[in-house]
């Protein structure tokens, strides 16, 4: 199987690659997929007071599509709103990246993964006002 | 064709890019083979089978030659070895051919999880056709339980098929335990042997062998053919698959291929004289290899029995790093992958998730393939390369980080998708 030009770009030169303090309240982290599936990915989005995506970084266990995959959603969150980014959909990924059908898990998988994160900063944005209210 | 990777240090080192580790898929044509054929394409391009004039003759008599090679090789007589195109189509007509002749007589098959797709599928076939069919287990080193083999065993057991060796892991089961099972309980033994003969000894008389599967190209000989043992005494008989001509004892009609039936023969042959040293040279580098990845880097497993195994063979789990990427990092390195991403189908290796290798390990893993042609310099070059993007590659896992942070990744609810 001959791979992409841009996923082997974003394989052979990964943005983004990293971790953030996970308990840090700007931080959100979303991990999704399974080891025993073949994919595992970690997103994390720094968010800012104004409710925008200042930085984003990922690890992925997987394969080359899903390396890609995580590594443009990282490049495509950052300076976004975090309502922008929700509504970015496996669809627009896959186009990019011109995935295969047996590739599309991979798109889908990184979706879930920015949901995931924008979800846990929500969550944790949540917890905080309570406090901070009680 | 040297790759885009290559650069003054691998000139230097006198090898070419992409290197080829994958031995288990197919083997190059030895030189030697290649000349010993190509006469066979021109001036001596008689029909083997045309009686009347000397271009038959000589052909046959290249064939017959060639023929006795492959017997000598297994320890056979010539007349018991028909030619075929190749080992799929050995073992399609071994299980189809004994089945379809005594299936009245009795039904039931034995094989195992492990065994090459061919025969799986040719055994479903079969189930479907009404033939009753045991898949048997194998013990978590790959190898099959003699003690379950015997309690599978029933008056009703027509044969058993057992590989040799196994072409994912490279290990070899007890073939002559198996044989002598088999014949003292009135039950025909195949084994497909494509990927053990030339590699190890094997005798049909000592091993109580009644069919057994060869394939040409993966002993340096030419594609498109292959070759099935049956024996003639005591007398195996099967119904042919292809009708016609009823060449090869009525067994498998249609014009031979003679050169590439001189090419196999060749083949055997110097796999006759050369599997000592090839061995002893092979083991060398395996353990090179093995040393070299294994030495250097912590959470690597060799699947398969270490020590029943043939060394051109080295089935290696990368833990915390997917098959897939892996094999996309070292792509001046032509080796498979256990991992699921590398086949039409999302599941990982059914070989590897017989022998019990969980899921995500399945995932990791890489098969290494050396042989006859592998140096030294490849070696060391793929040790290299596979230890700078294993490192490379668990740097960006986030199961690495996990793992290094002390989390237990069992106790993790994984979401599966």
């Amino acid at each position: 199987m001959a791979y992409n030009d841009k996923v082997l770009d974003h394989y052979e030169n990964p943005r983004n690659v990293g971790t953030m303090d996970k308990s840090d309240p700007s931080v959100g982290t979303g991990l999704v997929g399974a080891p025993a599936c073949g994919d595992v990915m970690k997103l994390q989005i720094k968010v800012n007071a104004q409710g925008v995506i200042e930085d984003a970084r990922f690890k992925t266990f997987g394969c080359g599509s899903a390396i890609a995959s995580s590594s443009l959603v990282t490049e495509w969150v950052k300076g976004k709103t975090l309502d922008e980014a929700e509504t970015m959909k496996n669809t627009q990924i896959a186009q990019h990246l011109a995935l295969p059908p047996v590739k599309i898990h991979c798109s889908v998988l990184a979706e879930d993964a920015i949901k995931a994160a924008i979800a846990d900063y929500r969550a944790k944005a949540a917890l905080d006002t309570t406090k901070k209210a009680s | 064709m040297s790759g885009n990777g290559t650069n003054g240090e691998t000139a230097q080192r006198n090898i070419r890019l992409p290197i080829y580790m994958d031995y288990q898929a197919t083997t190059p044509c030895d030189p030697r083979v290649v000349q010993a054929m190509l006469p066979y394409f021109t001036e001596k391009f008689g029909n083997p089978h045309s009686r009347s004039h000397s271009f038959g003759w000589e052909a046959e008599q290249a064939v017959e030659t060639a023929r006795g090679q492959i017997a000598s090789l297994i320890g056979a007589n010539e007349k018991d070895v028909i030619i075929t195109s190749g080992a799929t189509e050995s073992n399609n007509l071994a299980l189809k051919g004994v089945a379809a002749f005594y299936r009245d007589r009795k039904d039931h098959i034995i094989t195992v999880k492990t065994e090459h797709k061919c025969v799986l599928d040719t055994a479903r076939h079969l189930e479907q056709e009404g033939m009753r069919v045991t898949y048997l287990p194998v013990k978590p080193n790959g190898l099959v339980d003699l003690e379950e083999l015997k309690a599978a065993m029933t008056e009703r057991t027509l044969i058993v098929s057992i590989m040799a060796v196994n072409n994912e892991i490279g290990v070899i089961q007890p073939i002559a335990e198996i044989g002598q099972i088999c014949r003292e309980r009135g039950a025909f033994f195949h084994t497909d042997a494509a990927q053990a003969v030339g590699k190890i000894p094997l005798d049909v008389e000592a091993m109580k062998i009644d069919l057994m599967s060869i394939s040409g190209h993966k002993i340096y000989g030419p594609k498109g053919i292959g070759a099935l043992y049956v024996r003639r005494k005591p007398r195996v008989r099967l119904k042919a698959m292809i009708d016609g001509g009823g060449q090869e004892r009525g067994m498998r009609s249609g014009t031979l291929p003679t050169p590439l039936c001189v090419g196999l023969g060749e083949a055997c042959r110097i796999a006759a004289a050369e599997m000592v040293t090839d061995n002893e040279r092979l083991r060398r580098l395996s353990k090179r290899l093995y040393d070299g990845i294994v030495g250097a880097i912590p959470d690597v497993f060799l699947n398969g029995d270490p020590d029943q195994r043939i060394p051109g063979n080295l089935n290696l789990s990368f833990a915390y790093v997917e098959g897939e990427s892996l094999l996309m990092a070292i792509k001046d390195i032509a080796v498979s992958s256990g991992s699921a991403c590398t086949s039409a189908s999302l599941e990982p290796s059914y070989v590897l998730r017989a022998l019990g290798v969980e899921e995500e390990m399945a995932h990791t893993s890489i098969r290494f393939g050396i042989g006859r042609f592998t140096t030294e310099s490849e070696v060391d070059f793929a040790i290299e390369t596979v230890l700078k993007h294993v490192g490379r590659l668990r740097e960006m896992s986030p199961l690495w980080e996990m793992v290094q942070e002390g989390v237990d990744l069992k106790s993790i609810q994984w979401a599966g998708h």
